[in-house]
């Protein structure tokens, strides 16, 4: 249509009907290609995500039973749970998310507030970066060697350690983004009511940011979750009841990894039970951490 | 609100009259500064006074170095390395540019508003409680008195006090500047420095705050930059016109709107440029 209408108003050549027509035809064409290709591949990517979310509830909801979450796990064929596991997992979890979220929290307040652009600046967000991008294997094997083999054996605290360090990395990113995202104005109206620059941060900066950064710490959990090699090398997994972070821990990834690989039809019916359950869970704290940040 | 716009529509006055063109002692000194961003001289040889509980009217175009004095006046510029400024701000006898001196007290002595409004993410309540907790710990009734007696002074009580629990978010872009004013008068400076705290409003809002501008000057010494001439004419006591960094004249609002003493200054005022 807007061809049309420039070339009519365009001086020069009067304009060639059939050769317009063929253009048009020939975009008419393009289009309808590019467009197929994006919806097939919008099909396939859907496809995949679509039966393994089918397959994943279909075995998962069949294996649930409240068995599950009241019962330890127990050697094939004696209809054992995942209760170490679930505790297990939590437990870690947990302590990895407290000892990770200060950490980033603070890196990412002085990348945001103190170092800006400094060379330091730079440094400390290039290592962060690679580190938000290492292989989460490679972080076992590390916490492996400084935390394992001096202290003589695998633990719930190397396990959360591990689980620590991917946190940092994830939460010093959305909190410096967050950070940033403040208007310089508002940093101006805090000091130009006479307050110190710490009050600035802590009571009004963080404060504006608190939903962009209570988000990336959820996605921080949502990730270290759901994460197996980290645990493999450190806190090993555990199939009797044990609350002690000085001892080898259960938790749901290493019991899934374990009990699918086995011939044992309840254990894997166990572990996608257990798949289902980190499933949902992650699925849960994403969807918490997208509605607080639309708020 | 009644009142506000007959006002706006029947008096919008280029030239009000007033009281008297005499200017009272000066409360702030301005004496030779300069101000460099990095390499850049953003302001040459600047020398004026603030008159004691007047408004001081700062005008130019774009770029010419009044918003970047008003920085100078708290130390704002000292949050960003690279700018500088050297020369002499006597406030109480003391040059607020030496290096010892206390900021956070300076710019208790010397409040802001800015361009935007920024209200804190946080109950209005809170919002003003939080720059008097900065300077003084008062008990929860003298707190609770101080507030209202802020959001009063600023002509936003009434419209508030019923919600002083609600978050500050949710008020206009008037009312939230109004807010802002509250907020910087609540801890009792004795200079307030007005950062264009019109240009974001709509006439009426903009009406309410040059009302309050004149009831504020009986306490406090207030220098106000404006990129609207009759709002400098209707606020100001004194004018200072800058250009390209340089203080081209600082003469009484009258004056400088009948009878300018520079040629350039006559040439911006009647819109000729900037």
């Amino acid at each position: 249509m807007s061809t049309t209408m420039n070339a009519s108003s365009m001086p020069g050549r009067p304009k060639d009907m059939k050769a317009s027509a063929a253009l048009g035809a020939r975009r008419r064409r393009v289009d309808l290609i590019i467009r197929a290709a994006c919806f097939i591949a919008t099909a396939i990517g859907l496809l995949f995500l679509v039966s393994i979310l089918g397959t994943l509830f279909w075995n998962g909801f069949s294996a649930l039973s409240l068995n599950v979450f009241t019962d330890i796990t127990r050697p094939p064929g004696s209809n054992g749970g995942l209760l170490n596991a679930i505790i297990g997992s939590l437990i870690q979890t947990a302590i990895g998310t407290a000892i990770g979220t200060p950490i980033g929290l603070l890196v990412g307040t002085y990348l945001a507030e103190y170092a800006k652009s400094t060379p330091l600046a730079h440094a400390v967000r290039f290592v962060s970066d690679i580190l938000l991008s290492a292989p989460s294997i490679l972080i076992g094997l590390f916490v492996y060697q400084i935390l394992v083999v001096p202290f003589g054996g695998f633990s719930g605290w190397a396990g959360s350690v591990a689980l620590a360090i991917i946190v940092i990395p994830i939460v010093i990113r959305t909190t410096e983004d967050m950070l940033r995202l403040l208007p310089d104005t508002l940093r101006e109206a805090v000091i130009g009511l006479g307050a110190p620059k710490w009050k600035m941060i802590t009571l009004i900066c963080w404060r504006a940011a608190a939903s962009g950064i209570v988000t990336g710490i959820l996605l921080a959990v949502a990730r270290v979750a759901g994460e197996t090699a980290p645990l493999l090398f450190t806190s090993l997994g555990n199939l009797n009841w044990s609350l002690s972070l000085s001892a080898p821990m259960s938790s749901l990834p290493l019991t899934i990894y374990a009990y699918a690989g086995s011939p044992y039809q309840d254990w894997i019916a166990l572990a996608w039970a257990g798949a289902l359950i980190i499933t949902l869970g992650v699925l849960g704290l994403n969807i918490a951490a997208r509605s607080l940040l639309r708020k | 609100m009644e009142s506000a716009t007959t006002r706006l529509q029947t008096k919008a006055p280029m030239m009000p009259e007033r009281a008297s063109a005499a200017l009272n002692e000066a409360r702030l000194q301005v004496r030779n500064l300069d101000f460099f961003y990095g390499d850049n001289k953003a302001l040459k040889n600047i020398d004026f006074d603030l008159p004691a509980r007047q408004v001081t009217g700062m005008i130019g175009p774009s770029g010419c170095g009044k918003s970047t004095l008003l920085r100078v006046l708290n130390r704002m510029y000292s949050l960003y390395p690279g700018q500088r400024a050297t020369g002499q701000v006597l406030l109480d006898g003391k040059n607020i540019l030496d290096n010892d001196v206390d900021m956070n007290a300076l710019r208790a002595k010397v409040g802001m508003v800015f361009q935007k409004p920024t209200p804190f993410p946080m109950t209005i309540y809170e919002n003003i409680a939080f720059g008097i907790r900065l300077h003084e710990k008062l008990s929860r009734s003298e707190m609770d008195e101080r507030v209202e007696w802020a959001l009063t002074r600023a002509a936003i009580w009434g419209e508030v006090k019923d919600r002083l629990n609600s978050s500050a978010m949710g008020l206009s872009g008037g009312q939230q500047q109004r807010l802002c004013i509250a907020r910087t008068i609540a801890v009792r400076p004795e200079i307030i420095l007005l950062d264009e705290p019109t240009s974001a409003l709509d006439p009426i809002s903009t009406l309410r705050i040059e009302e309050l501008i004149d009831e504020l000057k009986r306490d406090f010494t207030i220098a106000i930059v404006t990129h609207n001439m009759q709002q400098a004419a209707r606020c100001a006591d004194q004018v200072a016109f800058f250009y390209l960094g340089e203080l081209v004249e600082v003469s009484p609002a009258e004056q400088m709107f009948t009878a300018p003493k520079e040629a350039r200054t006559q040439d911006y005022i009647t819109g000729r440029f900037g």
